[in-house]
């Protein structure tokens, strides 16, 4: 709060030498006008933080729906490996992502249940062979390189630790993307406070310095574990 | 109250503080600074499964083994396929970069027919029976003859193909570009009473003698190239390189032999006299499997001492000598030629001289030798009924002068056609197919081949691309690209154990384009009655299946087939030596007095100078001392350039007999004196604008010289003058 201090005591050592006129002419000088000015640099300090913190991250993002809703809490019911029965790796390691039709067609060739999304999911998608345009939460942008096995598989990490109890779902939130860069809002956090680096679980927030400090805490060192190079090319491939 | 400027003032300062507590003036400057690096023009691949299809790479002869990577129907990398008996998991940068071929924007997508002299788009149907009328009305009017054909290569079922429909149609005039291959072929003949293509068993060997062949500059087959290089250098065998320039071959072989231009096979007869003289020659080899060699080695003692050999040469006679003894003295040696990446052919005599010092030391049909490869005979088509048409119009001479009596083992000699069309009366040739090649930009005297094609009156194009001939055709019916279609790929670009690649459909066509194979069979089939039957398939992938029979299985399950082997007929380990006549060396094009300098081409790695022009990646790769902005850069030795005051860096006018270009001035002690020197592969005016108006086309500075023996184009170079401007 010191910038706030600092701005009064300039602005009552400047009003003597800059309104001597007024001054003069004024009843009680003094009280009221400081009182005032006060009371205008409140209002445009409140008014500048509301924009700031409520205003600004409401039009920064846009918000999407997915095309259809998914209920994950049903769908791990159903499963024996947890995440990984569907959010699995492939034979040469690589990650499989979001799941494509071939896996769900097992199952969803006919309608299963009364949902609106499952019809609309058999219907449209399904029966059309077309893959259902999933809006990514966590997609990172293109230049960021990220080894899900090196994580999941050598350092046993829980998916939680970075993708959050989604498992535990029974609906998929609205999808919001930033307006200027395009990318999600997951990435640089739901709530205004993880805009400044602040964050209350390891999930809120996946940016370049959450990779750093995880690296950091775990490992001693920011540099990669399996290949022990440090340097931007780790991960901006 | 009143409101006066010091409460907006303090409202300024109170929101300026609000806001830089707020996230916004933090966040807004971190998202700028993304959105600048958001750049839509990066390629980023699929995010999916990877799956790998193994096919073969048809970008240059070379045949090597590729395995693509695909994400769904997208190819996403080619690499060299790991165990291939060409290439085992090695590749080049333009195989690498075939990706950027097939999804090119340069691309043709469907058959275009030119009307006022520029492209409209018409059906495949159409196209087809256009090409069928047009044909049927010369062969009506008995000018059957007067279609010819140009194909890439003479082997495999694609050419086959046209020769079939030609020879059933009733025209003699099957072309194709020749090579290396066909001057050894020649000496075949002359050697073992058959055609056989050159192979090396280079993996063996233990001295290599390189007459110009740049081993690591796209000779031969590239990438086994590279692999051989790389195990004589860790097995430290002896690699001596004769070649005018400093090649990357040169700077990094044992022995570099800077040789005055053109007068390689000299130097080998001086070589072959110390072998002589000193007796180091394989006796037994000489008694049981040579001919002629008392009257050759007459001849060579007669005329080649060293002395003599080292003034025509210039290269000292100490080092003859002692080249002649460690070449006679190692083991395995070989001896080759084919300058820069072969794809110019030599004189029978010069490749006679060269392929004399293998035999000498008996590198011939042994391990670590030299091998005649017999030609891939795996294509064994039904008979055809000629009717009197197609036998009259067969029984014209061709165009070209091949296979006449003046040049008997002569198949093609493409060079010449330029000349015959603007020399005959009327329209020596009134159609003309062309396939996988560019002869608009490829062959020697491009400006007068283009002036010669733009004479006939019906031209049709069989590219994938908009290449220099596809822009002149009247007519064009793109072909898919080699990652989209079924071929076969005969390999026998010096490999000692030919074999057949096959080409897969890695992914499904991008656009509206047909196997080249298919559209020759609908064409036959639309021209009916005798035509029509010689072509018993029902499409080309039929007519591959057949072809191939049991092989067809195992070449698709494994991409290869090996055709030769190690055990060849004895006929084919003999060796005649041929006494050395005056037809070399072969003298350079134009007036010396007025021309003073030797202009001499090279190849690289980095450009592709055949019928696929360069992609953009590989475009990348060429340096600033061989193209800067548009301008090629011709290497002089600095003594050179002293003498006709031209400055690196310079712009100077560049005149040979052939025609004159502006070029810049590149100073290298990797050349000689009097020698100057610019890669071919550059001075595209056809393609995209990564390829386009990129340099000088050496071509168009080159014109043919004919070996007298079987007339094949052997120009080495041509005298030149440069010129400050």
């Amino acid at each position: 709060m010191s910038t706030e201090d600092e701005n009064i005591k300039e602005v009552e050592a400047v009003e003597p030498a800059e309104d001597e006129s007024s001054r003069l002419k004024s009843e009680n000088p003094g009280n009221g006008i400081a009182g005032m000015t006060v009371l205008f640099f409140t209002i445009g300090f409140a008014a500048s933080l509301i924009v700031g913190w409520i205003v600004f991250p409401n039009l920064l993002y846009s918000k999407k729906e997915q095309p259809i809703d998914f209920n994950h809490v049903m769908h791990m019911e159903e499963v024996d490996d947890g995440c990984e029965s569907c959010h699995f790796f492939r034979e040469d390691g690589t990650y499989s992502g979001v799941p494509k039709l071939d896996q769900c067609i097992d199952c969803h060739e006919e309608i299963q249940g009364d949902s609106r999304d499952e019809a609309v999911f058999v219907e449209e998608y399904i029966s059309k062979g077309k893959e259902v345009p999933w809006l990514i939460y966590s997609k990172q942008p293109d230049c960021v390189f990220f080894s899900h096995s090196a994580h999941v598989r050598l350092a046993k990490m829980d998916c939680v630790t970075c993708h959050g109890p989604i498992g535990e779902s029974t609906t998929l939130k609205t999808y919001e993307y930033n307006r200027i860069t395009g990318y999600s809002r997951d990435i640089w956090g739901r709530n205004p406070e993880n805009m400044l680096g602040l964050k209350k679980n390891t999930w809120d927030r996946m940016k370049m310095n959450d990779c750093a400090e995880c690296h950091m805490e775990e490992t001693g060192r920011k540099s990669s574990v399996s290949t022990h190079k440090d340097g931007c090319f780790v991960c901006h491939k | 109250m009143k409101i006066d400027r010091r409460y907006f003032l303090s409202l300024g300062i109170g929101a300026a503080a609000g806001t830089a507590l707020s996230p916004l003036p933090w966040k807004s400057m971190d998202d700028s600074s993304i959105w600048s690096q958001n750049w839509p023009w990066t390629p980023v691949p699929p995010d999916g499964e990877a799956t790998y299809e193994n096919s073969t790479c048809t970008l240059c002869p070379g045949g090597c083994g590729i395995t693509v990577r695909k994400i769904d129907d997208r190819v996403i990398k080619i690499e060299g396929r790991k165990g291939h008996p060409v290439n085992d998991g090695g590749i080049c940068s333009l195989g690498l970069s075939g990706a950027q071929l097939l999804y090119s924007p340069t691309r043709l997508n469907g058959p275009m027919i030119k009307v006022n002299g520029s492209f409209q788009k018409i059906s495949w149907d159409e196209a087809i029976s256009k090409i069928a009328e047009k044909l049927t009305d010369l062969r009506l009017q008995g000018k059957s003859h007067t279609v010819a054909a140009i194909t890439g290569s003479p082997r495999g079922t694609v050419p086959n193909l046209f020769k079939r429909f030609l020879d059933v149609y009733g025209s003699p005039n099957f072309l194709y570009p020749s090579s290396f291959e066909d001057s050894y072929s020649h000496l075949a003949k002359k050697t073992h009473g058959q055609k056989a293509l050159p192979g090396f068993d280079f993996e063996n060997a233990d001295y290599i003698l390189s007459f110009g062949a740049g081993i690591i500059e796209g000779w031969g087959s590239p990438v086994r190239m590279f692999r051989a290089n790389s195990n004589w250098k860790s097995r430290h065998i002896k690699l001596v390189q004769v070649e005018p320039r400093l090649s990357n071959t040169a700077a990094k072989s044992d022995k570099w032999l800077p040789i005055k231009p053109g007068t390689e096979a000299v130097l080998a007869l001086g070589i072959a006299y110390v072998i002589l003289r000193e007796s180091l020659f394989d006796q037994g080899f000489i008694n049981n499997r040579t001919d002629e060699f008392s009257a050759w080695r007459e001849g060579v003692l007669e005329t080649y001492h060293p002395a003599r050999v080292a003034g025509i040469t210039g290269i000292e006679q100490e080092t003859i000598n002692t080249i002649g003894r460690e070449f006679a003295r190692a083991k395995k040696p070989i001896a080759l030629c084919g300058r820069g990446e072969g794809r110019t052919s030599e004189g029978i005599g010069e490749i006679a001289a060269i392929q004399a010092l293998n035999a000498l030391v008996g590198s011939i049909g042994i391990r670590g030798g030299a091998f005649a490869v017999p030609e891939p005979d795996y294509i064994k088509w039904p008979e055809f009924a000629l009717d009197e048409t197609a036998a009259d119009g067969l029984n014209q001479k061709r165009i070209d002068g091949a296979g006449s009596n003046q040049y008997p083992d002569t198949d093609s000699l493409l060079h010449r056609l330029p000349r015959a069309i603007l020399s005959g009366k009327g329209e020596p040739v009134n159609a003309i197919l062309i396939a996988n090649a560019n002869p608009c930009y490829t062959l020697p005297d491009t400006q007068t081949v283009i002036k010669a094609l733009k004479k006939i009156p019906f031209k049709v194009s069989f590219s994938t691309y908009m290449d220099e001939t596809a822009a002149l055709s009247d007519l064009i019916l793109p072909n898919h690209s080699y990652l989209e279609r079924y071929e076969d790929v005969p390999v026998t670009w010096s490999l000692a154990k030919s074999l057949i690649g096959l080409t897969i459909p890695v992914v499904s066509p991008q656009l509206n384009t047909k196997n080249t194979g298919d559209v020759i069979i609908s064409i036959a089939k639309a021209m009916k009655g005798s035509i029509s039957d010689a072509f018993p398939w029902k499409n080309y992938t039929d007519c591959l299946k057949t072809t191939l029979g049991k092989y067809w299985n195992p070449l698709q399950n494994n991409g290869y087939m090996k055709i030769s082997n190690y055990n060849p007929p004895e006929k084919m380990t003999k060796f005649v030596f041929q006494v050395p006549d005056k037809t070399f060396p072969v003298d350079p094009e134009g007036d010396e007095k007025v021309l003073p300098l030797i202009l001499i081409p090279n190849d690289s790695m980095r450009l592709s100078a055949g019928s696929t022009g360069s992609p953009p990646f590989l475009m990348k790769t060429v340096s600033d001392t061989v193209l800067k902005d548009n301008d090629t850069l011709v290497q002089v030795n600095p003594n050179t350039a002293k003498k006709y005051g031209l400055k690196d860096g310079g712009y100077a006018l560049l005149k040979t007999p052939r025609g004159f270009k502006k070029v810049k001035i590149y100073l290298s002690q990797g050349i000689g004196e009097g020698v100057i020197s610019f890669p071919r592969g550059l001075g595209h005016t056809a393609y995209d604008k990564y390829l386009a108006d990129k340099g000088v086309n050496f071509n168009e500075l080159i014109g043919p010289v004919e070996d007298p023996a079987s007339g094949l184009d052997v120009a080495w170079g041509i005298r030149a003058s440069l010129t400050k401007v």
